[in-house]
């Protein structure tokens, strides 16, 4: 597996607050890597560098570098929204638009310059498919996303993630809002999408990670404290303080 | 037990909160009465749909109604996208806290300066420095910068309860920010922006002291381009006019018992549309 | 791609424009005021234009002394208060914390009623009822004078005072109430002395709305007060800074108009104090 994704010596301060500490990662293609570790330990954050979506908070600073596909995305010469495209996001809370489910799912298309009617109708198809909710909706894509249960609004929000054809998807705590059936239905998905996607996951769910992701990443107070394959570091945490996590002695 | 000290300062507080209520009661009953019983029997079809002729004596507010209409068009035309504008600066874009405060601090100031002020100085300006003359455009124009802090408000307002995640999840998808306002932001202040309209529309409806010297007070029928471009009163004008100037009592209680109306019809489309949306919101 | 960005950029010029609109349009009003205002003080002397107190425009030998128009506003405007503020505020007090839901309602629906009636009506209505009625009750040969200009601003301010207390009284904490009246406080005890003082800031800025509304109002107050440029006396015809622009601003030419721009600009600086005021007040609201 190649990686897709590297950052190199991060830091990050919210006005004053070093919120991140030279953080050094890198990301397999085509897995799924899973960042845990107690709130406010900086993992959001940190999954919002990976497309800048922390641009949008004005008191944000950065320094080092996340280089994707050996590129430099906070290189000026990057187009933030084309980023985003390649790079796409779940919301810890599902956030579909107050519009039909169909516009919800054209929106990334269309805000990408797809017009054709054709094409947007297999697009919205071939997306809604692919995050296991096309039988659910096929009846209703002009009813109002908005009347759907949390589940079916975050895996409409997968879908219209879909839709703009990422490379990596990056799922900030998708199921911390969700009943336990909406999560495991969630959780497959995900398995099903590492086929073809990169999947980032923040979760302060550890049984999740375990279930679901290849390797696993641990955070504390801005640090990354320990990388690895997750089966390793469940079973056999190197650092004192993952294993205390991990036991559950706090957090 | 209360002491008889604490009973009658309690007594004393009931009376005088009793008496106030029943006050303002009876003020507001007695204007709508006054108003209505004075004006109704002077409303006729000659009065609405002709227009003053002075060799008949006849008179006829047609003209003040148009004049009314084609100012509140005309200035909400202007206004909206001015005011909606301002308040997606405010929410959206700007990040310099000095600088909203400024702004808000000078909306504040607007709408805290009085009608008269407005009229000298859109008299200066609109009429005189911009060669408007005295029309009901230049009226407009002057109750455009009168409106503007309302609309403002109200659009932010909405704007502020637009959940911050619709916008994370546009942006997630990769759209610019223009789109991002364009598709999620904007739609969101629809009902802010009709409950500014309402507002300015009432308070358009009674402004005078500003279109006195604006607007100017001619009684000529006239279509809205025509219109717009030369002098005409408004129905509050008109009412002024006649009350103050020709002593015409009959008129003038007509147009205030059709002004008290349409008051009254305007505060019950804000009392059903912030229903509505209120209903909305809760879905 | 570059072709969006250009958009942004000018998307985001014509928004900021938008938004420094109403800066600018208050730098117009201060700047207008200031430039039409300056010459004639300048020529009638400030002292003599500020005390002076003879106003005839039109005489032969002209005087233009605004003192009365000053007074005939402060007092006026004092008077409003006096009358209006007790009446309000004592309304305000029941309609939130005492009324049955159904009367709150159509109160609320009446207050708003009130606040939307044109100016021209309400001086309509005192030309016709007030002026008459105080000729008639004092004995006086002119009824328009400014007790009657007093009386129809207090009802005009009436409705400011009373939704703007009305939101100060309703956002006081329930809990501060409930301590009260566990402490054997009755209900009209624990209004007065628990949430009306809790309240003071916002009901401050009730009463200094009023100031504003009265001290700007112009149609209303030139219907029943006269118009007369008297030193202010309670049963004569008097003139305020606001009327004195109104009514002569359609003829005047030369110096007189000059004068009546100063008029405005001393009417200006009375309300941007009372708006520092206001703001005061809303400010500690809001801490």
């Amino acid at each position: 597996m190649s990686d897709i994704m590297t950052a190199k010596d991060l830091n990050l301060w919210y006005d004053k607050t070093h919120a991140l500490k030279n953080v050094n990662i890198t990301i397999p293609e085509k897995s799924i890597t899973a960042f845990i570790g107690p709130s406010g330990c900086g993992k959001s954050t940190f999954l919002k560098t990976l497309n800048r979506m922390n641009d949008l908070i004005p008191i944000v600073k950065i320094t080092g570098e996340v280089c994707y596909n050996g590129q430099n995305i906070y290189d000026s010469s990057v187009d933030v929204n084309e980023l985003r495209r390649e790079i796409g996001m779940v919301f810890q809370k599902p956030n579909p638009f107050p519009m039909s489910i169909y516009d919800n799912i054209a929106y990334g298309p269309r805000t990408h310059g797809i017009k054709s009617k054709v094409k947007l109708d297999e697009i919205v198809e071939q997306s809604l498919r692919d995050a296991a909710i096309w039988d659910e909706v096929k009846d209703r894509l002009k009813k109002n996303a908005l009347g759907m249960s949390g589940g079916q609004q975050q895996r409409l929000c997968i879908a219209r993630a879909l839709a703009v054809k990422p490379k990596i998807l990056l799922m900030d705590e998708p199921t911390s809002a969700l009943d336990p059936i909406s999560t495991s239905r969630i959780e497959e998905l995900a398995i099903e999408l590492k086929k073809s996607y990169t999947i980032v996951i923040v979760t302060h769910n550890m049984q999740q990670a375990v279930r679901i992701s290849d390797n696993t990443a641990f955070f504390l107070l801005g640090e990354l404290i320990e990388y690895g394959e997750t089966e390793k570091l469940f079973s056999q945490p190197t650092d004192k303080r993952t294993e205390d996590y991990i036991t559950g002695r706090f957090g | 037990m209360l002491s008889k000290k604490r009973k009658a300062y309690i007594t004393a507080m009931k009376t005088a909160m009793y008496i106030s209520v029943g006050l303002t009661a009876a003020l507001v009953i007695f204007l709508v009465l006054f108003v209505f019983f004075k004006g109704i029997p002077h409303i006729s079809r000659e009065l609405l749909f002709t227009k003053p002729s002075y060799t008949s004596g006849r008179i006829g507010i047609l003209p003040d109604v148009l004049n009314t209409l084609y100012i509140v068009l005309a200035t909400l035309i202007l206004v909206i996208p001015l005011g909606v504008g301002a308040a997606i600066y405010l929410t959206e874009y700007a990040q310099n806290k000095k600088i909203v405060g400024m702004i808000e601090y000078a909306a504040e100031t607007l709408s805290g300066i009085p009608s008269i002020i407005y009229g000298l100085v859109g008299m200066l300006f609109f009429c005189q420095f911009l060669g408007f003359k005295t029309s009901l455009l230049a009226g407009s124009m002057t109750l455009v910068i009168m409106n503007l802090p309302t609309i403002m408000r109200t659009t932010q307002e909405s704007l502020k309860t637009v959940p911050q995640s619709y916008r994370d999840g546009a942006f997630g998808l990769g759209a610019g920010k223009w789109r991002v306002i364009r598709t999620v932001v904007l739609p969101g202040c629809v009902d802010g922006v009709i409950t500014g309209c309402i507002l300015s529309v009432g308070r358009i409806l009674g402004e005078s002291a500003a279109l006195l010297f604006t607007a100017g007070f001619a009684h000529a029928l006239n279509g809205i381009v025509e219109g717009l471009a030369s002098p005409g009163a408004t129905l509050t004008v008109a009412l002024y006019v006649y009350a103050k100037e020709q002593g015409e009592f009959g008129v003038a209680f007509a147009i205030a018992a059709i002004l008290m109306i349409l008051t009254l019809l305007i505060n019950l489309s804000a009392v059903l549309v912030s229903k509505h949306f209120a209903k909305k919101r809760k879905l | 791609m570059k072709k969006n960005k250009i958009v942004e950029r000018a998307v985001h010029g014509v928004f900021l424009i938008l938004g420094l609109l109403t800066l600018g349009c208050v730098l117009l009003i201060t700047v207008y005021l200031i430039i039409s205002g300056i010459p004639a003080i300048k020529e009638i002397g400030l002292f003599d234009f500020l005390f002076g107190t003879r106003w005839a425009s039109t005489a032969e030998e002209p005087s233009y002394g605004i003192l009365p128009f000053i007074l005939t506003s402060i007092y006026g405007t004092a008077g409003a208060i006096v009358i209006g503020v007790p009446i309000g505020f004592f309304s305000a007090v029941y309609l939130s914390k005492f009324a049955a839901p159904k009367i709150k309602g159509f109160m609320e629906n009446a207050v708003s009623l009130l606040a939307g009636i044109p100016s021209v009506v309400y001086g309509l209505v005192g030309m016709l009822v007030l002026v008459p009625g105080i000729r008639t009750l004092f004995d006086i040969p002119d009824g328009a004078s400014l007790a009657a200009a007093i009386i129809v601003l207090a009802i005009m301010i009436l409705p400011s005072i009373i939704k703007v207390s009305m939101t100060a009284l309703e956002a006081v904490p329930k809990e501060y109430e409930d301590a009260s009246l566990a402490l054997g406080a009755t209900p009209v005890e624990t209004c007065f002395r628990v949430s009306v003082p809790a309240a003071k800031s916002g009901i401050a800025a009730a009463v200094v709305l009023g100031v504003g509304r009265a001290i700007g109002e112009a149609m209303a107050v030139m219907m029943v007060s006269g118009n007369v440029p008297n030193m202010p006396s309670l049963f004569q015809s008097v003139r305020f800074l606001t009327t004195a622009v109104a009514s002569e601003m359609s003829y005047s030419s030369g110096l007189q108009q000059q004068a009546l721009f100063s008029i405005a600009l001393v009417l200006f600086l009375f309300i941007m104090l009372i708006n520092a005021v206001l703001n005061f007040f809303l400010k500690k609201e809001n801490c």
